[in-house]
């Protein structure tokens, strides 16, 4: 296998370890948002973290593979994203923390005010980490101030990289909490039932509306924005057209109570959208504000050959079986959850 | 204070927090298991409460090791990106690796055991609690073959053209002896961790004459793997201080305030420095108390052989590194070494004085069982964090050994600013969390098996000692 294609390989394999996360955990963040507004009695907020409860830790390691894989396979891509972005990554990091901490120890104790803290603390860190997210990519594609050095050059000190909230980012990132709530809506209707899976439907009608409108502004301020519609790396084709239709397909769904289906469009619309973001991007994966030759691509931030030989071959071994098992879970987990307290685990 | 002060702190803090819980985690996990094997095959409900009761408590520790390992995997690139640049073609691949084999099957499988019972098939159930504890500790080998890697680099090359080491031979990686040691020495160190914690819980039930039967079953199998899980440990680390002594002799001579070469080498009893911890000041050793050459023995199973002192060694370093301190902070590596020493010896005779003890009958009436094995908890965990600190600043100023040093190794665009915002937000949830986890721990660990069998200990019965 040749250098180059191994590099494509990787770039492949990151793209698809980020898009399987927002995928996965983007119901899970959109779930945790809706929470403390969707539940009002215990046991319908019992209800909605059960709909997830097996599932979001396997969902979160998604995140930690991909890093894992940026720090193997691109370690300077991983160097310089991760310590250009530290008070976001710090943030984003805090809002996991609670939020999984949560999960796990809201149900331990009965006190209504026990159980309100680590509910608010889920809905505060699933928002943290969406928004964080969302303004991390955003600001990928927009460019920071990366350095001949392919370090972050920081004159400002803090400020820099409290500079990521600029306006195009912070489009970003609630364009992703928007698109992930509607996400989550979608996929509570899937899971509950009777009252809940109604309010749940009846939330997702509302949250298209905001995540239509954010999807829009994102598209319009891309073209202001950033440079990758102009200097295309990969042409998407129609893979944003068909991304967009599944958007407006979903509300279609979601009016007729089609369930399954409004989730799988709007499923479709984020990972076609995650698509479109890392072909526009190829071969670069972080743009350089200052200037375009210090941006980082696939060949300049890449392992040795050998590295990513051998990471390859693990991967093409681990990975469809990972694939498997959590896969059988969703189907081994696949009946709705009502809100009968035998019933519940969480 | 500056970056790379407020950097190491920072990793410290958190390594050391996380390392807390993690040890815990991996040996409990196969306690669990082995509880509800017997169950699955003979139905034994004393069996099936002591999984559900220790699995309550697993759980609790377990979450606090997941949300603190995410911040492990982010702060190399964050705090530590010139470190990421130069090895990342190394110690990635460990990280990578460690995600896709360990972690995605301990929270897959975490996820069917704890909301599959009574929905999946009993077999799949109980395989499940099986592969948490193997995905656990599978974790802990691939993150310690990394940090084997930094102790003893092997397997690489470095590139002239790049600047950066690079891997050349997968296989001399994941062979890493040092990776080895440390798996062997931190499994047992799981295991005995998770063993104090049982005898500690069960004695407390046990003298309150709470569920008998279950907590005497309980308490036997601490103490036994206790003892079982000690003994490894002491010969784990006996075997890693003799590595030590060849491929880290700085290391090794910091830990025994060994300043002079020779031959044999002598044993400190007690060594008081003075207050840069660079000097000695007044020392007693083993030869005055007429056993000479014990420091030969733990650096080379033999009573004669040579141990190089650290004037020495730091002459060495200079002439083929470069002017510069290659001393470790000696006023640590000599009191953690000890720290860890005495109490995992302590840890050894404590189980088998336990073991002995569950020979006799009414050993639930003993009077030590009220305070000894609550206070043996304290043991390996501090024995363990003192270990980690002088395995870690033992190999000071290297964050990797001979090829790169700490102060090297930070983020550069990193200010002051950021770090105190990060080490003191860290500071404050971290706090948080623990209260809160302590608080769930007492709570459940007090309340006994049947509070287990339910979701929350408040709608249990009441009733305790429901079953002598």
């Amino acid at each position: 296998m040749s250098y180059e294609f191994l590099q494509i390989l990787w770039f492949i394999l990151i793209a698809v370890l980020w898009i399987g996360f927002y995928f996965l955990e983007g119901f899970d963040f959109g779930v945790g948002m809706l929470l403390p507004f969707l539940g009002k009695k215990d046991e319908e907020r019992r209800a909605i973290i059960n709909s997830i409860g097996s599932v979001w830790d396997g969902n979160e390691v998604w995140l930690l593979t991909a890093g894992g894989a940026t720090f193997a396979a691109f370690p300077h891509w991983y160097a310089t994203m991760f310590s250009g972005f530290y008070l976001p990554l710090f943030l984003l990091l805090v809002g996991l923390i609670l939020r999984g901490i949560s999960f796990e120890y809201r149900s331990k104790d009965p006190a209504p005010a026990w159980r309100n803290r680590f509910d608010w603390m889920i809905a505060l860190g699933s928002f943290l980490a969406a928004l964080l997210l969302g303004t991390a990519f955003a600001n990928l594609a927009k460019g920071v101030p990366i350095g001949a050095d392919m370090n972050y050059v920081s004159p400002n000190g803090i400020m820099t990289t409290i500079g990521l909230l600029n306006p195009f980012g912070l489009i970003g990132g609630l364009t992703t909490v928007a698109v992930f709530l509607l996400h989550g809506a979608n996929f509570l209707s899937l899971k509950l039932e009777g009252e809940l899976r109604e309010r749940a439907r009846a939330f997702a009608k509302k949250l298209y509306i905001f995540a239509a409108i954010m999807v829009v502004l994102l598209a319009v301020t891309t073209y202001i924005y950033t440079d990758i519609l102009s200097k295309i790396g990969v042409n998407p084709g129609v893979i944003p057209i068909v991304s967009a239709i599944a958007l407006l397909a979903s509300i279609y769904f979601i009016n007729r109570k089609m369930e399954g289906w409004a989730f799988i469009t709007v499923s479709l619309h984020i990972v076609l959208t995650q698509v479109a973001f890392f072909t526009l991007m190829f071969p670069r994966v972080m743009v350089s504000s200052l200037n375009p030759d210090w941006s980082l691509t696939i060949y300049n931030a890449s392992s040795s050959q050998y590295t990513l030989t051998v990471m390859s071959i693990i991967a093409l071994i681990f990975v469809p079986i990972v694939l498997a098992y959590q896969g059988w879970t969703y189907y081994m987990f696949r009946k709705r959850i009502s809100t009968d307290k035998k019933e519940l685990v969480y | 204070m500056d970056p790379v002060t407020l950097s190491r702190l920072q990793f410290a803090l958190t390594t050391i927090y996380h390392w807390l819980f993690v040890p815990l985690t991996l040996g409990l996990g196969w306690f669990v298991a082995f509880m509800q094997t017997p169950f699955y095959q003979t139905k034994d409900e004393t069996w099936h409460k002591m999984s559900k009761f220790w699995g309550k408590l697993f759980l609790i520790n377990f979450a606090i090791g997941v949300v603190t390992g995410i911040v492990q995997e982010f702060q190399f690139g964050m705090n530590w990106s010139e470190y990421s640049r130069y090895v990342g073609d190394i110690f990635g691949a460990p990280l990578a690796i460690e995600a896709l084999l360990a972690f995605f099957l301990e929270s897959t499988f975490l996820g069917v055991w704890v909301f599959g019972e009574g929905r999946v098939p009993e077999k799949v159930h109980l395989a499940s609690i099986w592969l948490v504890a193997i995905g656990s500790n599978l974790s802990a080998l691939w993150i310690l073959l990394a940090n084997g890697w930094m102790q003893h680099p092997v397997g690489y090359v470095i590139n002239e053209a790049n600047g950066r080491a690079e891997l050349v031979n997968f296989f001399a990686l994941i062979g890493n002896p040092k990776g080895w040691i440390f798996f062997w020495h931190t499994i047992s160190d799981g295991l005995a961790m998770a063993a104090f914690m049982v005898l500690a819980v069960s004695a407390y039930h046990l003298a309150r004459k709470q569920n008998v039967e279950f907590f005497k079953r309980s308490f036997q199998m601490g103490a036994l793997v206790g003892l079982i899980a000690s003994v490894l440990i002491f010969l784990g680390g006996h075997t890693m201080g003799q590595f030590m002594f060849e491929n880290q002799p700085m290391k090794f001579s910091a830990i025994e305030a060994h300043w002079e070469t020779s031959q044999p080498a002598d044993f400190s009893i007690l060594t008081i420095g003075d207050l840069t911890g660079k000097r000695e000041v007044w020392s007693i050793r083993t030869s005055q108390i007429g056993i000479p050459g014990v420091l030969s023995f733990l650096a080379c199973n033999n009573f004669d052989c040579e141990v190089k002192g650290v004037n020495e060694l730091q002459a060495e370093a200079e002439s083929q590194y470069g002017p510069g301190d290659y001393i470790p902070l000696m006023v640590v590596t000599y009191w953690t070494f000890r720290i860890m020493m005495t109490f995992g010896f302590i840890m050894m005779g404590a189980s088998a004085w336990f073991l002995y003890a569950t020979c006799r009958k009414d050993y639930e009436n003993a009077r030590w069982l009220k305070l000894v094995p609550f206070g043996a908890l304290a043991l390996p965990y501090l024995a363990n964090a003192s270990g980690w600190i002088l395995t870690e600043m033992g190999r000071q100023p290297w964050i990797v050994y001979g090829l790169l040093k700490v102060q090297d190794a930070v983020s550069p665009n990193l200010t002051t600013l950021d770090l105190l915002i990060s080490l003191i937000g860290y500071t404050v949830v971290y706090g948080s969390l623990a209260v809160a986890m302590v608080k769930l721990m007492l709570k459940y660990a007090k309340a006994g098996p049947d509070a287990a069998m339910h979701e929350s200990v408040d709608v249990a019965p009441t009733l305790v000692g429901a079953d002598d």
